[in-house]
């Protein structure tokens, strides 16, 4: 079981109020991603679930029972830190022990659930070895396993991919994934980058200054980003943001279009423009696009290779039906 | 990048180098040399330097004179226990200050350190009156206590110093791992931190072997350690260099020996981790 | 960064070291303060009563107020240079490449685990005994009259003593610091066309600033209470009282409690002075 419940949650540290009330529910089993831009508060949260800060105010539920005043160690939760946080002194063995040896498991019981875990994360072969000894994806494993052998209420991820290389990054968030389809425990998962959070959440909490932006699935936000916030930091590339008078024929003051949402043509569209850089990832070309009328460059994205080049003249149209639009205070328009 | 040197300026630095190193160290060397003449040879014009007759004789006389074996305990005792009951008060407060800080952590620390700055002679006599009204004068307890208070500043300042430099993550996933602040302490900040606290406790033992103020003040026979063993040799009595190199060899070979061991871990909690 | 609960606890595990160390400055400090303002003679009457301000006038008009604070000033002024100058050279040696380097810096470092008073005792007798000494061995080879230096020279005694002593601490910590230097900057500053000694002014010497400092508050603080030294050589004769030994023997030798607190109360300002500055200059590196 890993029902969390944040109920009016507060945060100060002296007197910056860092979060302001917030109420958020997370069920049994699913995978929350936090995500937002760095100084949101993601972390902090995380920590003040975790119970390694002291929440200002407000309640904390784990399972319907109050844990606000529980000390980190008896919340049931397990933690992966993004430094991984390996005991650098212990061998793999040892390090995955620990919760257990805390918990003052029978060795039998331990071995067991070592070995299972092991197992599961390809750590067999590597169980006497120090950390000092791993590459950065094993040492990753070592701290997930650290965490499943407790079978833990939910898990907490704080930034974990973030210090490993981009290639290893794709493999670790598949196996996360896949750890966490089979397990079905509850997981938070904190980062920066958008794009784990789209491919990995159930349900995506978009935070800014410490306030909750939108919550949603990954395709919710993609959809129906709820403010100019959203829109702008889901989806990659970013959506294109367009003020002033492109924007009046929709009665609004902002209206958004993504790269993919917007067709190309040599002769006719609803706005011209002069190509600046193009970017040719072969699957994919994207490129920025100056237009009349319209401040910032766009960023159009067309499938395959096209051949675009510096300078040309070109004509774009904006796929109606994807056009987001938001109001004076940065609100979306249903 | 390292330039390539010739290596007759590398011969240069070399005689250099170990010219002014032995001189430095000749004193030293010349006590333990003496240690093996006879008086006679001690004082012998020109002076002897290699070519005498080596002999054991002075360090029997030495322990036949004074019971060094007790001398010696005692300076290990009072040296050993202060270092160990410092450690005992500066681990908590270390781990505290290290990863707990508040506002206040910098001048709780500055202010430990100023008090290793009272002069000893200017509270020499209350000292001396506590001890006498709580039976501690002359007795080894007393003198653990009072090296352990004169060191413990440092102690608290060495440890500090290292136990900065270990990542808070790694004692936060311990209490995620459902440590409590005790197993926190001992299963993984403890061994994470060997090292400093191993420089950390050869330091304070040092100290606390070659003081020289209160242990010849606070002591008479009972718990005298060897400065005191030393000092007996102040007022001279005929021939008696052999003798004196002997007795001064027994007292600082152990702490020379540790400390050459342990100096490059030494330095840095010397220089209050200031310089790198 | 922590929970309420992380900071209890790190207040009790806080709380026996501030509270031991609280103690033993606090309570001698308060009896050093009481006695003096009293007449205290423990082998004449024992306490004779109130003094007022009489100790400190009597300890500061005392004939052997001024030249113990002189000697004091010397002493420790003479050692810094001296420590300061031989360990920069020092440690500027001991940087360059050469055979054994482990070894010579042993060598080097050896005279800071040897006890003050052994030190005292080895320079007094196998050193500058007037008959005996090395020294007079070699003066009488050169065909010079040997020196009876601890009464005779007895300042430079007790300075070259010290210095011996004190010198493996200021090369080491300066010696850590020049390999600290990034050896860019003086190639950098080779090519700017900066000469050997004027690399070694613009650059090596500001970037040792911060290691002097070091030295010169650190060695300060332990020369100002230099005792062995003394006890063992000259007993405070020859000029060689400082003012920590002047109140040793107002208390020890003559036994005027009130006196000797008063002299107390003096070397625990001027201590504090020094403390200042030294607690400044820390402070400012605790940041970083």
């Amino acid at each position: 079981m890993g029902r969390i419940t944040l109920d009016k949650i507060t945060k100060k540290f002296g007197d910056v109020e860092v979060i302001p009330p917030l109420d958020l529910t997370i069920n049994d089993g699913e995978f929350v991603v936090f995500v937002g831009p760095s100084g949101c508060g993601k972390s902090t949260l995380l920590r003040l679930i975790a119970g390694l800060e002291d929440v200002s105010g407000g309640e904390i539920r784990i399972d319907g029972s109050d844990a606000t005043m529980v000390p980190p160690a008896k919340r049931g939760l397990a933690m992966v830190f993004q430094s991984y946080a390996l005991y650098p002194h212990m061998t793999v063995r040892k390090n995955i022990a620990f919760p257990l040896r805390m918990a003052g498991m029978d060795p039998a019981e331990q071995d067991r659930r070592i070995t299972a875990a092991a197992d599961v994360l390809n750590l067999t072969d590597y169980l006497d070895r120090r950390p000092g000894q791993l590459s950065g994806g094993q040492r990753q494993r070592v701290a997930i396993g650290r965490a499943i052998v407790r079978e833990p209420a939910a898990f907490l991820f704080d930034e974990p991919l973030s210090n490993l290389d981009a290639a290893l990054r794709v493999g670790m968030r598949l196996e996360i994934s896949e750890l966490h389809k089979r397990l079905k425990t509850t997981m938070i998962y904190v980062t920066h980058d958008q794009v784990e959070a789209m491919t990995m959440a159930d349900k995506i909490v978009v935070l800014r200054a410490g306030h909750i932006e939108q919550v949603g699935s990954p395709l919710e936000l993609y959809r129906a980003p709820r403010n100019l916030f959203v829109a702008g930091f889901i989806g990659s590339p970013k959506m294109n943001l367009i003020d002033g008078p492109a924007a009046a024929p929709y009665q609004c003051k902002t209206i958004g279009i993504r790269p993919e949402h917007i067709a190309v043509s040599a002769e006719s569209g609803d706005w011209k423009g002069t190509v600046g850089v193009s970017e040719h990832l072969g699957s994919d070309t994207f490129f920025h696009v100056k237009c009349d009328d319209i401040s910032e460059p766009l960023t159009v994205r067309v499938g395959g290779e096209v051949d675009v080049h510096y300078g040309d003249t070109i004509w774009l149209r904006p796929d109606a039906a994807q056009i987001h639009r938001f109001d004076d205070a940065g609100l979306r328009i249903a | 990048m390292a330039r390539a040197v010739t290596s007759r300026r590398k011969l240069i630095n070399t005689t250099a180098a170990w010219a002014v190193g032995l001189l430095i160290f000749f004193p030293i060397l010349w006590t333990i040399l003496t240690s093996f003449k006879t008086e006679a040879q001690a004082i012998a014009a020109p002076p002897l330097f290699l070519n005498f007759d080596w002999t054991l004789e002075n360090y029997g006389v030495v322990m036949e004179r004074s019971n060094y074996a007790r001398f010696l305990w005692n300076s290990i005792l009072i040296a050993g226990g202060s270092t160990i009951l410092g450690l005992l008060v500066a681990v908590p407060a270390a781990w505290s200050m290290a990863f707990v800080p508040s506002r206040r952590t910098k001048d709780i620390l500055l202010w430990m350190l100023s008090t290793k700055m009272l002069p000893a002679v200017g509270v020499l006599y209350p000292i001396y009156l506590l001890f006498i009204q709580l039976g501690l004068l002359d007795s080894r307890a007393g003198l653990i206590i009072v090296m352990m208070l004169i060191n413990l500043p440092i102690i608290v300042w060495m440890l500090y110093t290292y136990f900065r430099e270990i990542p808070v993550d790694i004692l936060e996933a311990a209490r995620m791992d459902g440590a409590s602040l005790k197993s926190e302490i001992l299963y993984v900040l403890t061994p994470m931190a060997i090292p400093g606290i191993a420089s950390t406790m050869l330091l304070n033992f040092i100290l606390a072997w070659n003081e020289a103020f209160w242990t010849l003040n606070l002591t008479s026979v009972n718990a005298a350690p060897l400065t005191a063993f030393i000092a007996s040799y102040s007022s001279p009595e005929g021939l008696f260099f052999a003798k004196l190199s002997a007795a001064s060899t027994m007292a600082i070979a152990p702490i020379l020996i540790l400390g050459w061991f342990s100096q490059k871990q030494l330095v840095r909690g010397l220089t209050f981790g200031a310089v790198k | 960064m922590a929970t309420k609960a992380s900071r209890s606890a790190a207040r009790i595990m806080m709380a026996p070291a501030v509270v031991l160390l609280l103690g033993w400055m606090l309570v001698p400090l308060l009896m050093t303060l009481w006695f003096s303002f009293r007449n205290y003679l423990p082998l004449r009457g024992g306490d004779l009563g109130w003094a007022g301000f009489d100790n400190y006038v009597r300890f500061v008009s005392s004939s052997a107020f001024w030249p113990s604070i002189q000697a004091t000033l010397v002493i420790v002024g003479s050692v810094l240079v001296i420590t300061l100058v031989f360990g920069i050279l020092l440690a500027l040696l001991l940087d360059q490449p050469m055979w054994g380097q482990g070894i010579v810096r042993i060598l080097v470092i050896a005279p800071f685990f040897v006890m003050p008073t052994v030190s005292a005792l080895v320079w007094k007798n196998m050193f500058m005994d007037p008959v005996n000494g090395l020294f007079a061995h070699l003066w009488r080879f050169f065909g010079a009259d040997p020196i009876s230096w601890l009464s005779d020279a007895s300042m430079p005694s007790i300075v070259m003593i010290v210095s011996w002593q004190w010198l493996p601490f200021a090369t080491l910590i300066l010696l850590t610091a020049v390999q600290s230097l990034d050896g860019e900057q003086l190639e950098a500053a080779e090519m700017d066309g900066a000469t050997k000694l004027k690399r070694f002014y613009f650059i090596i010497l500001p970037h040792l600033g911060r290691a002097i400092t070091i030295v010169i508050l650190i060695q300060t603080i332990f020369l100002l209470a230099i005792f062995a030294e003394i006890f063992v050589t000259t007993g405070g004769a020859f000029g060689t009282r400082t003012l920590s030994y002047l109140i040793f023997q107002r208390v020890l030798e003559s036994q005027n409690i009130g006196l000797g607190s008063a002299g107390g109360v003096y070397a625990i300002i001027l201590a504090n002075i020094v403390a200042i500055f030294l607690m400044r200059i820390v402070g400012k590196n605790l940041d970083n």
